[in-house]
């Protein structure tokens, strides 16, 4: 095995020395050596490069690859150059068996063809969360099926709400109140991302659509009442100019020193507030326009894919391995040990009562939305007219209602 | 070529004999010293360059990666990113940003190279220490300095605050007024010791006597800079202005790590717009067109150098 894939190789470097892209022909023939009984060896290109991450996705996948009869050669690269590798992979015919996606990337990728429909194999989505869902499929095709979400909510200090006196806000009028009584001397009162990338995006959807605002058309009432908040709050002074230019790991950086009360977050960050034993902090969810109307949040998390390779032993294979991780078990295990939320709806109230800290968070997913279930491969174009908007209306360019317009029209 | 030409009257080489000859043997042997230089040129420059024009003429998405086609779009490319709202102030970011860094850079580069002319001690240390800015990796200097920069709690602004310049906290990085002046000081860190290193080095090249001979002559210090240091600097002047124009009109690290293009486009150039067009939105076709733009912008400048330098000689 480790021989025949070494001379398989070695064509493959002299070609690259010579510097020709004859590499892609003489990768392009690697599936000839399929071992067709004994056990394969998958190829699995992930982002969770870091820990602790890492090492649980290794033993989740060497587990579900045992039960499939096979064993993997995982490749885990930082998260930005995941796509540009993906692409790489796929003009060069050498993409990897199993492949993890970022959720609203998915459509992009299945549209070029590099995926295979997850219905080939059997693997359905029943009891899924439909926003997952919507993410995973492709013109009416299942691609991917995810185990474990997340979404963001409102983090608040406990120490500094009490001695304020102040509640944790349910509404955008408590949202607005609260901040302002919050904010004093370097401490401001909330703190949000909102740069001029997809991450601001993001952090603006859930004001977005909870207010029944949409992305094919941004130039509505709706989501010009969500940017105005946004606008009164940093227009307050309850929220940072910063926030500009934060990333969530900044507003979490702000958050966990204390100069911010509140914060718009995900779960990713228990483990760094959790390293801070003076720190006392919970979630709730994010405040809604109004009482009682209900919160559109985005969910976030990866999907488990398998592409194209052309060997169908291995891609069978492949497939197993991404029913094992989407099984209930192993959903409530991902999910533990990884600050998430399983996508099984049945799994969600078991899940949150065991694990108090994420409650905020798995009370949004069943009404939460996918980032590309409407618009799908076209979500990245949306994206970037949305963060235009509120970068134009939050420096005082345009008023909200112009910023999204101009926007909206490019 | 006219040392090879033959001598009037002597008898041409045989044309059908002509490899035989010592002089085909002399053009086979210049031809094999060349190949390499030439391969190498037309794998990495000519084939991206051919590959980047034709690639913004085609709708080139993620797609094509896997399928390898690309539909002709003509110019539509072209038309869709300088209609599009973003290009005429990336554009005019772009030479905001190119003219002030390279002003920056330039006048305080020269300034310390003059400095550091005079011998005193502890010269080398310090020079060498001015390097620094080149030797850090762009993506560290990049969050340090969006750490110094940062509104509420940056180094500057508490520095500013301290003395009383600036007690209400500018955002150097949020304030669409000054995002961009804040890329273009940190671009002027960053590009110091390349003008400081190449103009040093010029002012070595200048004899020492002739400042001897005009200090004779009863010249000023500013008179010996004006009449002996830069008419012999003017070579290395214009080279250390063409090069960093070259540098500076593609600089993309240094925006995408300190504020993104942002906030509201502010500082937002035409080589950030391209990279976020091509591999952030994922469509290579407008991508590539508008990295063309850039090319040949930079083409005018190579042009107006390659005429200023001519212009010199002629002088």
């Amino acid at each position: 095995m480790f021989r025949s894939t070494r001379s398989r190789k070695a064509p493959a470097a002299l070609a690259s020395i010579l510097a020709i892209p004859l590499t892609l022909t003489a990768c392009g023939g690697s599936d000839s050596g399929s071992d067709s009984g004994g056990t394969a060896t998958l190829r699995v290109l992930d982002y969770y490069s870091n820990e602790p991450g890492r090492t649980v996705w290794q033993k989740a996948l060497e587990a579900c690859a045992s039960q499939a009869g096979a064993t993997i050669s995982r490749e885990a690269v930082p998260g930005a150059t995941l796509i540009q590798k993906v692409l790489q992979q796929a003009s060069s015919k050498t993409l990897p068996d199993l492949l993890m996606l970022d959720n609203p990337d998915l459509q992009q990728i299945a549209q070029t063809g590099a995926l295979t429909p997850l219905d080939t194999f059997g693997l359905k989505a029943d009891g899924f969360a439909k926003g997952v869902v919507d993410a995973s499929t492709y013109q009416g095709k299942l691609y991917g099926l995810q185990p474990v979400t997340n979404t963001i909510g409102l983090f608040y200090n406990t120490d500094i709400l009490t001695k304020a006196g102040v509640t944790p806000p349910t509404t955008w009028e408590e949202l607005k109140t609260a901040a302002r009584k919050l904010t004093s001397g370097s401490q401001y009162g909330l703190a949000f991302s909102a740069p001029a990338n997809y991450e601001g995006t993001w952090q603006f959807l859930p004001f977005m659509w909870s207010n029944g605002g949409d992305e094919k058309n941004i130039a509505t009432p709706e989501t010009a009442q969500a940017l105005q908040l946004w606008v009164d709050l940093m227009k307050a002074g309850s929220v940072s100019k910063s926030a500009l230019n934060w990333t969530q790991a900044d507003v979490n950086d702000q958050f966990r020193a204390g100069k911010a009360a509140m914060m718009v977050n995900g779960p990713w960050q228990f483990p760094v507030l959790d390293a801070d034993k003076a720190l006392h902090y919970a979630v709730v969810k994010i405040p809604a326009p109004a009482a009682g109307r209900p919160i559109v949040a985005p969910l976030g998390g990866e999907t488990w894919t398998v592409p194209q390779t052309g060997n169908k032993d291995k891609q069978a294979k492949a497939a197993k391995v991404v029913a094992c991780l989407n099984s209930d078990e192993s959903q409530v295990n991902l999910a533990k040990q990884n600050q998430t939320i399983p996508t099984r709806t049945a799994l969600l109230a078991s899940f949150s009562s065991a694990n108090p800290n994420v409650k905020g968070f798995a009370d949004q997913i069943p009404t939460a939305r996918s980032r590309t279930g409407e618009l799908g491969a076209d979500w990245p174009k949306a994206a970037t007219k949305i963060y235009t908007a509120f970068q134009s209306a939050l420096t005082g360019q345009a008023d909200p209602a112009k910023a999204l317009e101009q926007a909206q029209n490019g | 070529m006219a040392e090879y030409e033959p001598p009037p009257g002597s008898v041409p080489p045989d044309r059908v004999g002509r490899w035989q000859s010592r002089r085909g043997q002399d053009r086979l042997a210049q031809l094999l010293f060349l190949a390499p230089a030439v391969i190498y040129m037309l794998a990495f420059f000519g084939y991206p360059v051919v590959k980047n024009f034709l690639m913004a003429l085609q709708t080139y998405s993620t797609s094509t990666f896997y399928t390898g086609e690309a539909p002709w779009a003509g110019l539509a490319n072209y038309r869709a990113v300088i209609t599009s709202s973003v290009f005429s102030k990336a554009l005019l970011n772009t030479v905001l940003f190119t003219a002030g860094s390279i002003l920056g850079q330039f006048v305080i580069g020269l300034g310390l190279a003059v400095f550091f002319r005079r011998r005193f001690p502890l010269n080398g240390l310090l020079r060498s220490l001015l390097l620094i800015p080149w030797l850090i990796p762009l993506i560290v200097s990049g969050a340090v300095w969006r750490w110094i920069l940062d509104k509420d709690n940056g180094a500057l602004n508490r520095f500013l605050a301290a003395i009383h310049l600036a007690p209400g906290h500018p955002g150097w990085l949020t304030s669409t007024s000054l995002a961009l002046l804040a890329v273009i000081m940190v671009n002027i860190w960053i590009g110091i010791p390349f003008n400081l290193t190449i103009l040093y080095g010029g002012l070595q090249d200048i004899p020492e006597d002739l400042y001897e001979a005009a200090t004779l002559d009863g010249a000023s210090g500013r008179q010996r800079f004006r009449y002996v240091t830069w008419p012999l600097l003017r070579p290395v002047v214009s080279v250390v202005l063409v090069l960093g124009v070259v540098y500076t009109i593609k600089v993309l690290d240094v925006i995408l790590g300190l504020t993104n293009g942002g906030p509201a486009n502010a500082s937002q150039t035409i080589a950030t717009q391209s990279y976020h067009l091509s591999f952030v939105q994922f469509d290579f076709g407008q991508g590539a067109a508008l990295g063309n733009i850039l090319i040949a912008i930079s083409l005018v400048f190579a042009v107006i150098y390659l005429r200023a330098n001519r212009r010199a000689v002629d002088e």
